[in-house]
């Protein structure tokens, strides 16, 4: 029973180790005014520059890749809706079907014409020594690729800088009241930016995950929703690094339940188990949305 | 001020320069992966217009989904309601359409107005979901349709893999549906069906409601801006975004049951190719108007048809028309200055 409650935990993490760095980007971006609906394609972009780079330059090449790729469609993401002050859910749809599109074509224009299933060497799980002794939880958190362990030292920072330090301050104030802030001095239109960049690096990571510590290949449309539920799990999270974090895990957990329900033996169809997440997800949303406040600027184009 | 129009000017021909530069890029990434690109733009060509057949059995059954999904996200845009959901709804409604069909029996007309009447409800009921999540609980709608989306998805897939399966259980589908249920064709030599001429009928009758009633009128309103219609105008905002999401729901509903009716007539999984997502460009591009639908529909239906028959004689993805997709919607949304967010009430 007990390696059950493991394997359960281990799944929870490694399901949510993709959401939590998607979401958590995506947190310091709508805190200062962005919702990027083209997380989806910033993911799945992060998700095809990791398989590019990793066959490239291997496993640490493939990550950077998967960063820079992810960045770069989040600045043109960016620059439609900062400098082109662009409806901001609109151009989101589009960055993702833009993202869907390339990815498919050059995936097959580059590897499938030859036809072979590429396979890639995953990120194999480096355990931390005495933590991942803790009985049931230890190995599912501290027996993950090391991407994982980078999880447990940024979101505390993100927290911390956000609710600590200037820079923090200026980010929640242009998403708060974009106007009050550059009258304050705040570079508007910089943080924002900085703010988007962010998340496509943290997206491209996600994405670089799934590809390099999970699947060890490229699927089309690998990233499978996972850009949409990392959006609803910022909302769970209300906005908070922690509660986001936490957010992330909860959905992992509710993933994980399938690989429970299955070692009780109960015949259930797959497809609930793969539904049951969404599902979940809107179910939380329900209880949480009407009670917490979204950053007051998030998605307007109209504060000048 | 002067100089801020200039930036924009300028920051717009950047972004033609950009678009040209994505399009001309996935070219030449083509042309060095070993295609032909000039047989593949022939092939998208005649795939699409090259001949009689071409347009009425290739694109403009492929506009038909396109026409009604298009109209869906159009009339939901329309008054406020960021409706992304179109694909769970066809999904949806062509899985009620058809249950409907297989379990139905009587005369053709009665069998097939209650398949499409069915469907449509089924469509309504699908977006009913998020517009309750949305007017009760104030969940963002853009995300609660895209979540159920994927929850339509695993219900079809559920559904031709367990109770709706053929029953040999082979195939991941569903038994072909009665010829009480097909919809009539336009001749013998033509895969064009009744239902094109449903989805033009449909358009122009939203386009009539839109423009010269009541109800059309509070929905512009509504969608204007809210707050005014509601002060202003003793508009019941509530009411309003809430009926027009039924209404957009039950077109895309109807989308899928006469795509299973009008061409597949069997339900599967991947009976979509995504119609619900480049709907949104078909609404984009015909700015909204529903009578204007019908052209951008039969203009998506061309490059979806076009990029099959690319994919059949060239081997070019078919998956590189939603390059184009995409970035036909950034141009309009630069040029257009589409923006609904502002009036999305339940940002807030």
């Amino acid at each position: 029973m007990s390696s059950t409650a493991a394997a359960f935990v281990d799944a929870t993490v490694r399901t949510a180790t993709p959401l939590m760095l998607a979401a958590i980007g995506e947190t310091v971006a709508e805190r200062a005014g962005i919702i990027n609906i083209g997380l989806e394609g910033v993911i799945l972009t992060g998700a095809f520059g990791a398989l590019a780079g990793a066959t490239q330059w291997g496993l640490a090449g493939g990550f950077v890749a998967g960063a820079v790729s992810g960045t770069a469609i989040a600045l043109l993401f960016a620059l439609f809706v900062v400098k082109l002050r662009c409806d901001q859910i609109i151009t989101g749809t589009a960055i993702t079907l833009l993202a869907v599109g390339l990815t498919g074509t050059l995936y097959r224009s580059l590897y499938g014409a030859s036809g072979a299933a590429l396979s890639i060497a995953t990120l194999s799980p480096s355990p931390v020594p005495v933590l991942s002794r803790i009985p049931i939880v230890g190995s599912g958190f501290f027996e993950q690729p090391a991407i994982a362990y980078a999880l447990y030292v940024l979101v505390p920072a993100i927290w911390w800088w956000m609710y600590r330090t200037h820079a923090g301050l200026a980010l929640r104030a242009v998403g708060e009241s974009p106007l009050a802030a550059e009258a304050a001095g705040v570079r508007v239109n910089r943080v924002r930016i900085g703010a988007i960049a962010f998340g496509g690096v943290l997206g491209g990571l996600a994405g670089a995950t799934l590809v390099l510590a999970q699947a060890g290949t490229f699927v089309e449309n690998m990233s499978s929703g996972r850009g949409f539920v990392a959006i609803a799990i910022v909302v769970l999270g209300r906005w908070h690094p922690l509660g986001v974090a936490l957010a992330a895990l909860l959905f992992g957990a509710s993933s994980a339940l399938q690989f429970l329900l299955q070692a009780m033996g109960l015949a259930l169809p797959y497809q609930l188990f793969l539904a049951l997440p969404y599902a979940l997800t809107l179910a939380a949303l329900a209880g949480v949305a009407g009670r917490v406040r979204a950053p007051t600027a998030l998605a307007r184009v109209d504060d000048e | 001020m002067s100089s801020k129009t200039d930036i924009l000017r300028s920051s717009n021909s950047a972004v033609a320069l950009l678009l040209v530069a994505i399009v001309v890029g996935t070219g030449a990434v083509l042309a060095a992966a070993g295609f032909d690109i000039g047989r593949a733009f022939l092939a998208l060509l005649s795939g699409s217009l090259g001949s009689w057949y071409a347009i009425g059995s290739g694109t403009l059954v492929r506009a038909t989904p396109l026409i009604l999904t298009g109209l869906a996200v159009a009339i939901a845009f329309r008054a406020g309601v960021l409706n992304i959901g179109a694909e769970g709804q066809f999904l949806v409604g062509a899985a009620a359409g058809t249950a409907i069909a297989l379990g139905v029996h009587g005369p053709a007309p009665v069998v097939i107005v209650l398949v499409l009447a069915g469907g449509s409800a089924a469509g309504a009921a699908w977006a009913a979901i998020a517009a309750v999540l949305r007017s009760r609980f104030h969940v963002l709608e853009v995300i609660s349709t895209i979540l159920l989306n994927f929850l339509a998805a695993n219900l079809l897939s559920y559904l031709v893999r367990g109770p709706m399966q053929e029953p040999a259980h082979i195939y991941p589908q569903t038994l072909t549906i009665p010829i009480a249920a097909q919809l009539p064709r336009f001749g013998s030599s033509t895969r064009l069906h009744l239902g094109f001429a449903i989805a033009v009928v449909a358009c122009v009758a939203s386009w009539w409601l839109i423009r010269f009633t009541a109800g059309g009128f509070r929905l512009r309103a509504v969608g204007a801006n809210p707050h005014a219609a509601q002060s202003a105008g003793l508009i019941d905002v509530e009411r309003v975004t809430m009926r027009a999401f039924l209404w957009s729901g039950a077109l895309a509903g109807l989308a899928g049951t006469i795509e299973v009716c009008g061409v597949t007539y069997a339900l599967y999984e991947n009976i979509s190719p995504g119609y619900g997502y480049t709907a949104i460009a078909v609404a984009l591009l015909a700015r909204l108007d529903a009578a204007a639908v019908v052209v951008t529909g039969i203009v998506f239906g061309a490059l979806e048809a076009g990029g099959a028959a690319m994919q059949r004689d060239a081997g070019v993805p078919s998956v590189v028309v939603s390059v184009v997709e995409a970035g036909i919607i950034l141009a309009l949304v630069v040029f257009q200055r589409v923006r609904f967010a502002n009036s999305s009430s339940a940002m807030r």
